[in-house]
């Protein structure tokens, strides 16, 4: 494995923090809307983010992928979006869920969250509810939008109406101590909202990534596409001594020898920053690379047998 | 998934996202994006 991958991997890893705060600025570029208690009005607006970032908040420089797609098959006219559909793909085998470990807003909020010194508790056990964001992408951003719909066909956002805290985080608290009027509106399903809201925060100070782990549907789109995803991890099996250190790091619950691609895993690097003997390091291109290197061996054991 | 597989299949992946997203486009889908997203989402807030 090459030494260039393994030090851009230690160093992407080291500064990740501040990798996610410039994602989390660009995804929000028109901050000045907040004081105004306004949207951004722009063509920039026909473009997703990669993140799960609310449209509505005053900030945001793009359109949220899963509100669009809401928006798109809740619509009269279509009752599936190949736009947001095809970007999503697009991004999943470009980046996977390297997305969720570096760009996406609200994984970045979780994780600062998780810094409050309390005591913390493992998620080792709640393993079977990572399975529960699937249901909630197909049945409340897929099938209820598209096939649960008025006289005139048109169908809720069911994710972003009744589950989303990103919207009330972003968008209504901001938007309500600017706007008097937004303020008077508030009722009954701000307050589930907001209650959704303060229980990931909650859940978020004592569990590593709550939202991520078990309600995301972008993280679970993403997840689906982690294995063919150009942006993958490598164990060099020759340089691993089985130590075990970066199983135990792994916040996911991720063991990186045996999985490297595990649709769980966000790239975060904290395996890469815990190993002893530098054996994992990101990767990007194309194949899983096991070609190129089973060249250079047979390389490397040719001029060997030359030289002897 | 060996080397070659797993490479042909993430080329296909990307040339089928990248033909939903001309085609979504194509029909109107980012028109339709972009109303949305310029106006107050009053679902997303709750409001309603």
């Amino acid at each position: 494995m090459g030494k260039k991958f393994s030090g851009v991997s230690q160093t992407m890893s080291r500064f990740r923090g501040w990798i996610q705060a410039g994602a989390t600025l660009l995804t929000n570029l028109h901050l000045p809307n907040f004081l105004k208690g306004g949207l951004y009005q722009g063509a920039g607006k026909t473009v997703c983010v990669p993140g799960l970032n609310c449209y509505s908040c005053p900030a945001a420089s793009g359109a949220c992928p899963i509100g669009a797609f809401q928006a798109v098959v809740g619509s009269s006219k279509f009752s599936f979006s190949y736009y947001i559909t095809g970007f999503l793909i697009l991004l999943g085998v470009l980046l996977g869920r390297f997305i969720c470990g570096f760009l996406c807003p609200f994984g970045w909020f979780q994780e600062l969250l998780h810094k409050i010194p309390t005591k913390k508790l493992s998620t080792k056990r709640l393993k079977p509810l990572t399975y529960l964001k699937y249901a909630v992408l197909l049945v409340m951003v897929f099938l209820l939008p598209a096939f649960l719909v008025n006289d005139v066909g048109m169908g809720d956002p069911f994710f972003c109406k009744y589950l989303c805290p990103q919207g009330v985080l972003e968008g209504a608290i901001p938007l309500s101590l600017a706007n008097s009027g937004i303020r008077a509106a508030l009722g009954k399903l701000f307050t589930w909202k907001f209650s959704i809201l303060l229980s990931v925060i909650a859940l978020s100070v004592l569990f590593y990534r709550p939202f991520c782990k078990w309600l995301c549907p972008l993280g679970a789109f993403y997840a689906l596409f982690n294995r063919v995803s150009l942006f993958q991890m490598k164990v060099d099996k020759n340089k691993c001594v089985s130590c075990g250190k970066c199983a135990r790091a792994c916040k996911m619950d991720v063991d990186v020898t045996k999985t490297p691609n595990h649709t769980e895993c966000i790239r975060c690097g904290m395996c890469i920053r815990a190993c002893p003997t530098n054996a994992v390091c990101f990767r990007y291109g194309f194949g899983d690379g096991k070609d190129k290197a089973k060249a250079a061996e047979t390389l490397q054991t040719n001029n060997n047998n030359k030289e002897e | 998934m060996s080397c070659g597989k797993k490479a042909a299949a993430q080329i296909v992946l990307l040339m089928a996202g990248a033909a939903m997203l001309c085609f979504g486009v194509w029909r109107g889908e980012a028109a339709t994006v972009l109303s949305k997203a310029i106006k107050l989402c009053l679902e997303c807030v709750g409001i309603g």
